[in-house]
């Protein structure tokens, strides 16, 4: 409560400096967007944040948060975000690999030092983790998966049950921990300069260790930003025949391969790659649906992709409900034919 | 935390009533909400964390003292605590709400936290989201609330008896292998396990086991909401609904939407 108070307090006195310069439903709005990454590099996801960001802070800033061996490296591409004015950086090696019993305790803190309203993060598996878990050290609402923000600040549009309803929404508490839905906001440009300031890491011990990783490795684009992304489901029979149909199709068009969840639980896909409402959203150029029969998670994941192709045998499967081109045809046939036909400029 | 590892840990397990993953919703003509007149069920990843605490027992019997499951809302939420009691669980505690009234994660975690703190308990599990507002929030805000350790989005769990928890987690790409003490709180990713159907002998048992029950002020806790609805509306209605004849038409709209 303590820490509420001090930030409203400091905040007061800010907006009274700067209440001639700003617009008036602008004037508390601080956002700070929280730079994920990854080996060293910054995730692209971050980019649709700091453009959510803006919308509220023409001035907003950004953090890295991480260890020393990696925090370097992402801050030279963090300098160069557009719309950025500061990013801040604490390097410890407890915030390796994100850990959120560190890194949420060090961004709850620091928000109020200065004087954050706004912290915007990615809707990732890193920001689903670290971001409740400040929101509650906080005692602030959490807002997840915004697909709009209005200018107020306080006033927010997300997807409910799996995106069959839409919850606009106000939110009256004085720190608001946003994650954003990638696929609704442009990704922010790099030609920014932005200044970098180091902040002190302030510490917790933690009984969480991290123990290793299991990366799926992949020469194709990454799922979540992929422009085509080539699904499959059960229909695909097994993990060989999936990949036997799947990665030519992929590959003819420098798709990214995606699965439902019957073919993820039938060990025919990692389950990585799951489209849904429990899995990825993705919003690409295309979505070709190879044996997916279209249930209302999967829809979720994927329905705001710009073109929907579905090949299924079943001319009742509701993807084709909506598929702007469905082709009622074995997909043991269609597919190869696809793929041969297919132009080569794509290959 | 306690200075002392248990050897009998005591389990909670936070569970949602919610509308049936498999019903097509309908948004209500007052635009405040969606039709709640529909099957409701338990949150199916509230199920998997029901199912992972039975498991855990059966693994080793000497690990686990009690399996409590937990319910925030209205009424009929008793519903869905007697199925976590049929599927295995000891007892029940219900928080009672009034009928329509929605409870944000936030003070779902609130209240979780004020029943942490009424009895004695080693490790919370509980579902990765609600499949109806899909905040997937509560569990991380508890811990943080708590200063417990999080394990979310698991996908595997191991519990040992010094108090060790192996777990492994669903991330972006891949998974992540963490290890960590009680006590914790662990979120459930569909992986983690399949369910088990409740028996007929075993829902007539679960009648007789006990669900306490308490009004939120009998906790200390006030739902005053923190958000206002403004609007619940139907997404885009999205202009599919096209049949091609053959692989070559198919191309060709491809082609013409400028996608190949």
């Amino acid at each position: 409560m303590l820490l509420r108070q001090v930030a409203s307090a400091s905040r007061l006195s800010r907006s009274l400096t700067a209440s001639t310069s700003t617009a008036s439903s602008q004037r508390f709005a601080s956002s700070l967007v929280f730079l994920e990454h990854k080996g060293g590099k910054l995730n692209d996801s971050s980019l649709s944040a700091v453009t959510a960001a803006q919308a509220i802070d023409s001035n907003a800033s950004g953090i890295v948060i991480g260890s020393k061996k990696d925090v370097d490296g992402v801050l030279e591409q963090a300098k160069k975000i557009s719309g950025l004015k500061t990013i801040y950086t604490a390097s410890h090696d407890s915030f390796d690999h994100t850990l959120a019993e560190t890194v949420a305790p060090f961004l709850a803190k620091f928000l109020p030092s200065k004087s954050i309203t706004h912290l915007f993060a990615a809707h990732t598996a890193v920001g689903k983790n670290v971001f409740p878990r400040t929101a509650g050290i906080l005692d602030t609402s959490m807002i997840a998966d915004i697909i709009a923000v209005e200018s107020d600040g306080n006033t927010f549009t997300r997807p409910i049950y799996a995106g069959n309803a839409i919850l606009k929404l106000k939110c009256n508490d004085e720190i608001k921990v946003v994650t954003v839905r990638t696929t609704a906001f442009d990704k922010a440009k790099l030609e920014g300069s932005a200044s970098v300031e180091e902040v002190q890491p302030q510490t917790e011990e933690a009984a969480t260790k991290f123990v290793s990783e299991e990366l799926t490795v992949s020469s194709r684009p990454d799922l979540s930003s992929a422009p085509r992304v080539v699904s499959g489901g059960r229909a695909l029979k097994s993990k060989e025949t999936f990949d036997e149909v799947m990665d030519p199709l992929a590959d003819a068009l420098g798709a990214a391969v995606g699965a439902s969840r019957a073919a993820v639980d039938a060990g025919y896909a990692d389950n990585s790659l799951q489209v849904g409402q429990t899995g990825k959203v993705v919003a690409p150029e295309l979505y070709v649906a190879v044996g997916i029969s279209g249930a209302i998670q999967h829809l979720a994941g994927m329905k705001e992709s710009k073109m929907i192709v579905a090949i299924n045998k079943d001319p009742d499967a509701p993807i084709f409900q909506v598929a702007d081109a469905g082709l009622v045809a074995d997909l043991f046939t269609a597919v190869p034919e696809l793929v041969q036909k297919l132009p080569k400029a794509n290959a | 935390m306690r200075p002392t590892l248990p050897s009998l840990i005591h389990i909670l397990v936070p569970v949602k009533r919610s509308i049936d993953y498999a019903v097509k919703i309908r948004v209500a003509s007052d635009q405040k909400g969606v039709d709640t007149s529909v099957k409701h069920s338990m949150n199916p990843f509230d199920e998997i964390a029901v199912e992972e605490a039975i498991k855990l027992r059966e693994r080793s019997k000497e690990l686990v003292e009690s399996i409590t499951a937990v319910s925030i809302g209205p009424a009929k939420s008793v519903d869905t605590i007697r199925t976590a009691l049929a599927m295995g669980a000891d007892t029940g505690i219900h928080i009672t709400t009034p009928e329509n009234v929605t409870v944000e994660p936030v003070s779902v975690a609130h209240a979780l936290k004020a029943v942490v703190e009424k009895n004695k308990y080693d490790l919370i599990i509980m579902g990765k989201q609600a499949i109806d507002d899909d905040s997937g929030s509560t569990g991380g805000m508890l811990a943080g609330m708590l200063g417990w350790s999080q394990a979310s989005f698991a996908s595997k769990l191991e519990v040992e008896s010094s108090g060790a928890v192996k777990v492994t987690r669903e991330i972006d790409g891949g998974l992540e292998k963490l290890e960590t003490k009680l006590p914790v709180i662990v979120t459930t990713d569909l992986r983690l396990n399949e369910p088990r159907f409740a028996t007929l002998p075993n829902i007539m048992k679960a009648k007789k086991k006990k669900i306490e029950s308490f009004k939120p002020e009998d906790l200390g806790l006030d739902f005053k909401p923190r958000m206002e609805t403004i609007s619940v509306s139907e997404p885009p209605v999205r202009q599919g609904g096209q049949k091609v004849e053959s692989v070559d038409e198919l191309i060709s709209r491809m082609k013409s939407a400028g996608v190949v």
